[in-house]
Formats: structure tokens, sequence, C-alpha cells
């Protein structure tokens, strides 16, 4: 018998042999459906995004969904207050795993140019963020960037782990969200 | 300030003779200082005499002056839809007793406009529906725009940060 490569396509047989983790990475990388928490101007960018002059389809990401239940990325676009971040929390809470957050703009990486009583200073604050985009808001191609970064992360995911062996603890939240327990 | 006033201005003084009311000016802009106890009243006859009109209350605010004395300042300011006139109408209250008469039984849409006031002045009007705050979260314990008040606010971002995610974990049924 021919040695398989794994990956390799066998002509004959029509059988593809992979590992468990890069198929489902495959597909999860493929096919991330956003919940855009549009919270202010940031918003207005995210639509151009999705339209047709960047077209997050070419990603796989066009599917926004507006109920956390059917989405996989929470794409924060906009200043956070500290009223709305229970919102926020809220619908962090109620996606389903897998889950990756994306901080679009300095607003909701960092409360940008808002220094003031009512705006969370970076959505860190309350939910764990994957990545975050700078700018005021961030160009288009900045978003894509931080998607192709995102699918990039998934790809070296290992869901596998979760799958068959089921671990100790879950891991903690990474980021300032570990800190406040005292 | 040698403008003379406005037939407007003329006709409120003169329909309110002895009841303090200062009327003042800048840029052309005439505006009414009235004591508190009277403001009803003349909000009520510039909206209902004919002559003035006065049918729409744009906004309802305040103003903090901490080095004077009444420090907070109410301000009702009205246009005449018909008439294509506005004017101010001001009234002041002090600190240890911060209420003002409320515009909500002349016009209904003060409503919101003075749960704003409240919310960030801490100024109380008196014989309000619903008073309660509009902007900042209902258990807030301070009046942000008062001049005291640190543009960062008085709590961290630590503190903050437990406060969102102990009301995110409230069960359904007891949200406020």
């Amino acid at each position: 018998m021919t040695p398989v490569h794994v990956g390799e396509f066998q002509e004959e047989g029509g059988v593809v042999l992979t590992s468990v983790d890069s198929v489902i990475n495959w597909a999860r990388k493929n096919s991330i459906w956003p919940l855009p928490l549009g919270l202010s101007c940031c918003a207005i960018e995210f639509m151009a995004v999705a339209a047709s002059r960047f077209d997050m389809a070419r990603f796989g990401a066009e599917v926004a969904r507006f109920s956390p239940r059917q989405a996989d990325l929470m794409l924060v676009a906009g200043t956070l207050t500290y009223k709305m971040g229970e919102c926020c929390r809220r619908l962090y809470d109620q996606m389903g795993e897998p889950k990756w957050v994306i901080a679009m703009g300095a607003c909701a990486a960092s409360g940008g140019m808002f220094r003031s009583y009512p705006v969370m200073q970076g959505i860190d604050h309350v939910i764990p963020v994957d990545f975050y985009i700078p700018g005021c808001p961030p160009r288009p191609e900045m978003v894509l960037n931080a998607l192709i970064q995102l699918q990039k992360k998934i790809s070296k995911d290992r869901p596998t782990q979760q799958i068959f062996r089921r671990p100790a603890a879950a891991p903690a939240g990474p980021g300032r969200l570990a800190a406040p327990t005292a | 300030m040698a403008e003379t006033q406005p037939p407007t201005v003329q006709k409120v003084l003169a329909a309110f003779p002895g009841a303090g009311i200062a009327a003042r000016e800048f840029r052309g802009q005439w505006w009414l200082e009235v004591p508190r106890e009277r403001v009803l009243e003349v909000l009520r006859r510039l909206r209902d005499d004919p002559e003035l009109a006065f049918d729409f209350l744009n906004d309802v605010t305040c103003t903090d002056h901490p080095e004077e004395e009444p420090r907070f300042r109410a301000v009702y300011i009205l246009t005449s839809l018909s008439r294509k006139e506005r004017i101010r109408v001001k009234t002041s209250c002090p600190e240890d007793d911060p209420v003002v008469p409320s515009a909500t039984p002349l016009w209904a849409g003060a409503n919101w406009h003075e749960r704003e006031a409240y919310d960030m002045f801490g100024v109380r009007f008196e014989g309000h529906p619903d008073l309660r705050r509009i902007l900042m979260p209902e258990d807030f314990d301070a009046f942000p725009l008062r001049k005291e008040f640190p543009m960062e606010g008085e709590r961290s971002d630590r503190d903050w940060a437990r406060w969102v995610i102990d009301r995110a974990r409230r069960p359904e049924g007891t949200l406020p």
C-alpha cells in the first residue's frame, strides 16, 4: 500500500486524510458569524466593511447575527458606557462557545478620547478581548486585518482537546478581566 | 445694553407688576428672571396669552454657579411657532433647597428634560409626575454636571467593572 500523507487527496479513493483539529478549525475560521455591537460611529465603518467594496464575505464573515446565540464573534464597535456595559457583558455571556471578541476603535479599546464619568476605559474591563483595532474610526482594511489575524488564531486552536479530554478547569480569562477577584 | 425691551418683554413685565421679574439682554436675546414662586404663572401667561402664544417648550435645563447665591438656575426655553419668536425664562434656587417648579402641567414634553436636569444637577422639579434619573444608572449617587464633580468620575474602573458584572448576572426577572 502506498503511504498516505495527512491532508493529501487521493484521486482513486476520493479520500482525504487529515486531523480532526484541522477540519474543525477550517470550518470555524471560514464561517465567523459576527455579532455587531454597534455603539457609535464605528458601527458605520463596520457597515462599510460588510458592504461590497471591502466585503467581509470574502472571509466568510458576512452573516451578521443580531442574536448572541447564533454568533461566534462579538465585534464591539464604539464607545461603551458603564450603563451599557451590563448589556455588553450579558450578550457576551449569552454567546455559545467558542466565542471571540474584537474591540473595534479607540473607544472600545481604551475609552478613546472620553476620559469622563460615564465611559468605560476599554471593554476589557468587563469582557475578554482577542484583538484590539486602533483608529478613530479604524479603516475597513484594519478590521479585515483583525479578522484575518483571528482566523490565524483559530487555526492554531486545538478543539479536540476539549472534545475528547475534559480540561480540569476552564482557563482564566485573559488580561484585566482576571484582576477584579479580591 | 442700550437696547429697548421688545414688546413681548414689556407685555410680561406689565402683566406682573411688583412680582420681582427682571428682564435682561445679551446680544439682542432677552430673558426674564423670575422668582421661583411666580415661574409657573409667568409660563402659563406666556403660553396662553394669544398675543404672546409661546406654545412650544424647547428645553428645560439647569446651570450651576457655585460662587453665586442662589447657586442653581433653571432655564425654560420657549418658542412661539406662530410668531417665530424665542424667549428664556430663568429662575434660581439655593443649594440647601434645590427645588424649582415643574413645567409638566403646562407642557408634557418637559418630563424628560426635567429628569435630565435632575439627573445631572440634583435640582428637583416640584410637581413632576415621575422624577427619576434618566441617563445615569438608578443607583448612581452623585450629580455629574455640578462643578465640584470630577470630570473622570468618582468610582474607579475596577469598582465599575464589578458593578457591571454583578448587574449582568442578575436573573432576568429582577431587572429594574
